[in-house]
């Protein structure tokens, strides 16, 4: 009990001084450029496929699901605006970070590790290479600029699931479905939302990245390293989702 | 052979481009890996360091860059203590010393060609790309590996590693360089092409070598002097011939066990 607890606030204390080191190294130059580019294109450019086969079935099964308690009601017409509501407010933020902490921060996690593991940090190291700014700062900045857009594009291909949907039982054109959506949407509905998936991204970076950078020697930890980068990160976006959750819905009731 | 007092005393300063003073290392309470460490590395000179596995000859070689913290003593490599050195201060005398690690660590999602470049863009700017591609190759000719410079990591067998290694180890033209078991995990021909081309950059480059191995045919063939770590502390230190006739008993069975 004593170790657990012992353990709980060594790391909090470790996760802290990491973050700390972020904010400082982040805004110091060099700036690396190039990698933090690669970075972008690695960790978001590749996850677009895996995002939009999953955003498209939400969309599509939220509508599917949603459509015969909506024709109960009679509020059928409601159901492009209730699907792209949920879609943007909390179903492809959530998704996407999810899906994202599985995928990215998890291969984070590994990689670091591994390079840690292999002495391929060291190695940058005695070569006078900062390896906190080259490998660290440059993919927690891609992770934090590159999950919100790939939220967005969650959002546009699950409204075209939802499209797809509606289209199944009933004839909608697209001008019409998009017409409902932009009846339904509001400012608040989109800038909390889309605010949340910064902090996801950051999130999802950071954890990988410390998990992979702490990893002590030997191949095991790499594997320890992916797989508690993804629970951390997964249940960080949980956390993070609920007091977004209470800070809109503070800001809404003002 | 000389003890560690006669040859701390011989020894100009002028001379040493590595000194280490009461060198004291532990990690956790009951640890101590390093119990007041003593040498001295003189210009142009190899210095191997044998000892048994956990006598804390890799943690040693680590403190030399700073890869380790020393807890106690001084450090003095190229005239600074780079124990009292900033992170900024250090990387300055960082560049003056290549590292060799015992797995090459070479980076496994770059090319050959990158992995050398990887280093020199970063520390030389005003350099051009015809003149880097100049002196990879030379770099590479220098290993013996000229036809690797496309390839992966991945593709390389472990020699060949250990001789990209040390290419991307020499690209930053070092003073000194720190090999840490450079033969280790090599059949006997490969340990003894990495022992002469050891000796063979430290003669055209003139480098200053410390080589941590566990291979005597290495220690005998690159060996200037020889230093043996046991619990922590120098405990021999002699030529390669002057040790051989040692009479210590500890010393005899470990010798003779590597031998073997």
């Amino acid at each position: 009990m004593t170790t657990n607890l012992k353990d709980v606030f060594n790391n909090t204390t470790n996760v802290t001084i990491f973050t700390f080191r972020f904010w400082d190294e982040v805004f110091k130059p060099p700036f690396e450029i190039k990698e933090f580019i690669k970075q972008c294109y690695l960790l978001g450019y590749k996850a677009l496929p895996l995002v939009a086969i999953t955003g498209f079935i939400m969309g599509l099964v939220l509508t599917i699901q949603s459509r015969p308690t909506m024709a109960k009601f009679g509020a059928e017409a409601w159901l492009p605006g209730m699907v792209a509501l949920s879609m943007i407010k909390e179903v492809a933020p959530i998704i996407t970070a999810l899906i994202c902490a599985g995928k990215i921060s998890s291969g984070i996690g590994a990689e670091l590790g591994s390079m840690k593991v292999t002495e391929q940090i060291d190695a940058m190291e005695v070569s006078a290479i900062n390896p906190f700014k080259y490998l660290v700062v440059t993919r927690i900045l891609a992770t934090t600029v590159m999950i919100p857009i790939l939220v967005v594009f969650a959002d546009c291909i699950g409204i075209i699931g939802g499209f797809t949907g509606m289209n199944i039982h009933t004839d909608v054109t697209l001008f019409r479905y998009l017409h409902k959506i932009l009846e339904s949407l509001n400012f608040i509905d989109i800038v909390p939302a889309t605010i949340k998936t910064f902090f996801f991204g950051f999130f999802i970076g950071m954890i990988g990245c410390y998990k992979g950078f702490t990893a002590s020697n030997g191949t095991e930890s790499v594997g320890r390293a992916a797989n508690s980068a993804v629970v951390a990160a997964s249940l960080a976006i949980f956390i993070i989702d609920m007091i977004a959750v209470q800070l809109t819905d503070l800001y809404a009731s003002l | 052979m000389k003890t560690k007092e006669e040859n701390t005393n011989n020894v100009t300063s002028i001379q040493n481009i590595i000194n280490v003073k009461g060198l004291h290392l532990s990690f956790g309470k009951n640890n101590e890996v390093l119990k007041g460490i003593n040498f001295q590395v003189n210009k142009g000179e190899n210095l191997v360091v044998l000892g048994k596995s956990g006598s804390g000859k890799s943690v040693m070689i680590k403190c030399l860059v700073g890869l380790d913290k020393a807890d106690k003593g001084e450090l003095f490599v190229l005239g600074k203590d780079i124990t009292k050195l900033n992170y900024e201060q250090l990387n300055i005398i960082r560049l003056r010393i290549g590292f060799l690690f015992q797995n090459a660590a070479l980076y496994d999602s770059m090319s050959v060609k990158e992995n050398l470049m990887f280093p020199l863009k970063r520390h030389s700017k005003s350099i051009t790309t015809n003149e880097i591609d100049k002196y990879l190759i030379q770099t590479l000719k220098d290993v013996g590996l000229e036809e690797s410079i496309d390839k992966m990591p991945s593709e390389l067998s472990g020699g060949m590693r250990k001789r990209i290694g040390l290419a991307r180890t020499l690209i930053l033209k070092p003073e000194i360089i720190l090999y840490d078991e450079p033969t280790t995990g090599l059949d006997p021909i490969s340990s003894r092409e990495i022992s002469q081309l050891i000796l063979s950059i430290q003669k055209k480059n003139k480098t200053t070598s410390v080589i941590i191995t566990h291979d005597l045919a290495c220690a005998k063939l690159t060996a200037d002097r020889i230093i043996i770590l046991r619990d922590g502390v120098v405990f021999m230190e002699g030529r390669y011939d002057e040790l051989e006739k040692s009479n210590d008993e500890w010393f005899n069975s470990f010798f003779g066990i590597i031998k073997e």
